[in-house]
């Protein structure tokens, strides 16, 4: 669509502008302050450099949480993405099927981080949990608040559990704008059914597939409430992600100069990581 | 035939998945303290309400959700209000600078909220909104109002120009125009960004948590901090879990076809 030049539009962006610098840009800027100086009251703050950020890079305690942060979000992308591909094959098109199976996926969408928490922490436990009651009483030995391994598995289940409906419903649409005509065509090639997936559907589907990559990516870089509920970081430090680690910093500790440090080279992670995605997907559109 | 039959049955276990441990929080949420840690049982065997009516009855609990819900909508309204004209402007115009604010507006969403927290606490308490639903409303702005701006430019441009040119020629004023003719036209682009602008804004925790602590305490902190107090209460929690759930299904049965469309459009 051919836009038309013309500056006054400004002032219909104005209110956004000013919310998001109020509610941002001067955050942002208290940050990078705060970063750069070591404060002990109003009136005594010195200038300190790249201090903290040394300080921050050479912690082990956040390294060690944002090695947990990659792995972590690496493995649900991993999880979900394939799987969200499947599920939305397999919803069916039309009829009162295709709606209620449309809403039973959104389910978990729309259910608050800290309640996914605790559905799980009651779905999970030994005790009182179906889950964690029916793994022990098959003989496996499964407790999630002591054992690591056991805690690992659950978080990630956990965000399968709430995530994955996200991809399938992107999916599911990117499938909905394919026309009829291309399965006809491949209908009358005789193309097998892995033919028509990945000549097909998987082509069609890149462009939600970006938007669902990006954003499943960005929020479990970002998660907090599920693993705080479900297991508060434990057992030890074995499931404490960067937020939480960050949390801990300046509310819990009150350390301002490491945190705010530690807040900007996490933004820049997350804004460097999405871009080089985005990126490379642009660079392949090009070579095509 | 049988290739549909797979896919049914796989589709069975995928909304198995999804419903057993929801089954479970419903299970829980009807028995009594006792009995949750009697054993286990596919069915309250005493049946009760008891947890439903503590939570509506006693004002701690009650009163996390009246706050959670002014927060929400007050979100709802600053979002739609400043979001409406500045993606319309995006939709329409060129202007200097337009394409680097709008990415701009998109990197906020990439932002941890976590990274706002400290800044943000300090910023409320200076202004004196620390413990207000406005500063909870204002603070989920950051990251709803990007998201909304971007899914109505969607829907904006999906409206062909010549409606505007036409009705400024038929002599309507712009607030006339927009009010009366487009608004209604992206109704449903209205629905579904009001849909998300709730989900987001009632699913977090984190600055909800940190930016109030009595008044406008919301209620995911109420439900976090009786997890610590004398022992877990677990039906009164299930209770609570299955509460919290309830408006985000309202809200999805209201706008469940307008969904669909805003799916469609790749916007989200």
């Amino acid at each position: 669509m051919n836009k038309v030049e013309n500056n006054k539009a400004w002032f219909l962006v104005l209110p956004v502008f000013i919310l998001v610098a109020f509610s941002a840009v001067i955050p942002l800027m208290t940050v990078v302050n705060y970063s750069v100086q070591d404060i002990f009251d109003q009136n005594n703050a010195y200038f300190v450099g790249v201090e903290w950020y040394r300080e921050v890079l050479l912690d082990h305690r956040l390294q060690e949480s944002l090695m947990r942060q990659f792995i972590y979000s690496f493995t649900v992308l991993a999880i979900e993405i394939p799987l969200g591909i499947a599920i939305a094959l397999m919803m069916p098109t039309r009829g009162w099927m295709a709606s209620l199976s449309l809403i039973v996926v959104a389910i978990p969408l729309l259910i608050p981080g800290n309640v996914v928490g605790t559905i799980w922490q009651i779905f999970g436990r030994a005790d009182i949990g179906l889950f964690g009651w029916g793994l022990n009483s098959m003989g496996i030995d499964y407790n999630y608040a002591g054992n690591p391994v056991d805690a690992w598995i659950t978080v990630v289940l956990m965000d399968v559990w709430h995530w994955t409906p996200l991809v399938a419903l992107l999916c599911y649409s990117g499938l909905r704008a394919i026309p009829d005509a291309f399965y006809q065509a491949a209908a009358i090639d005789r193309a097998s059914k892995w033919a028509v997936f990945r000549f097909i559907q998987l082509p069609r589907l890149k462009s939600v597939l970006v938007i669902g990559t990006l954003l499943r990516f960005m929020d479990s870089f970002m998660i907090y409430s599920e693993p705080f509920v479900l297991t508060g970081g434990g057992p030890g430090n074995s499931t404490t992600f960067l937020s939480q680690t960050l949390t801990k910093m300046a509310i819990g500790q009150f350390d301002l100069g490491p945190a705010a440090a530690f807040s900007l080279i996490y933004f820049l992670i997350v804004l460097l990581v999405s871009w080089l995605f985005f990126t490379t997907i642009s660079e392949m559109d090009k070579d095509k | 035939m049988n290739n549909s039959k797979k896919k049914i049955a796989g589709l069975l276990l995928y909304v198995l998945f999804i419903l057993v441990p929801i089954y479970w929080l419903l299970n829980m949420s009807f028995k009594h303290r006792d009995e949750v840690l009697s054993g286990l049982s596919l069915w309250p065997k005493n049946f009760t309400f008891d947890n439903y009516i503590t939570i509506f009855t006693d004002p701690s609990w009650y009163m996390g959700y009246v706050n959670s819900l002014i927060y929400v909508f007050m979100n709802m309204a600053i979002t739609l209000t400043v979001a409406l004209p500045a993606a319309y402007a995006f939709s329409r115009y060129k202007f200097v600078g337009d394409k680097h604010l709008f990415f701009w507006l998109l990197t906020n969403r990439m932002a941890p909220p976590a990274v706002f927290l400290l800044p943000f606490f300090q910023l409320y308490s200076s202004v004196g909104l620390f413990d207000t639903h406005l500063a909870v409303a204002l603070s989920h702005c950051l990251f709803s109002v990007p998201l909304a701006v971007w899914i109505l430019e969607g829907f904006m441009s999906g409206v062909p120009r010549e409606i505007d040119e036409t009705a400024y020629i038929d002599g309507y004023s712009f607030h006339r125009f927009f009010i009366r003719i487009f608004l209604p036209m992206i109704r449903s682009g209205i629905g579904v960004t009001a849909f998300f602008s709730f989900l987001f804004s009632w699913v977090e925790l984190l600055l909800a948590r940190t930016l109030t602590s009595v008044d406008a305490k919301p209620i995911a902190a109420v439900m976090t901090r009786t997890i610590s107090a004398e022992g877990v209460d677990w039906g009164l929690l299930a209770a609570a879990g299955v509460v919290t759930i309830l408006p985000g299904l309202l809200v999805i049965w209201l706008v469940r076809n307008h969904v669909a469309k805003g799916f469609a459009l790749g916007r989200v």
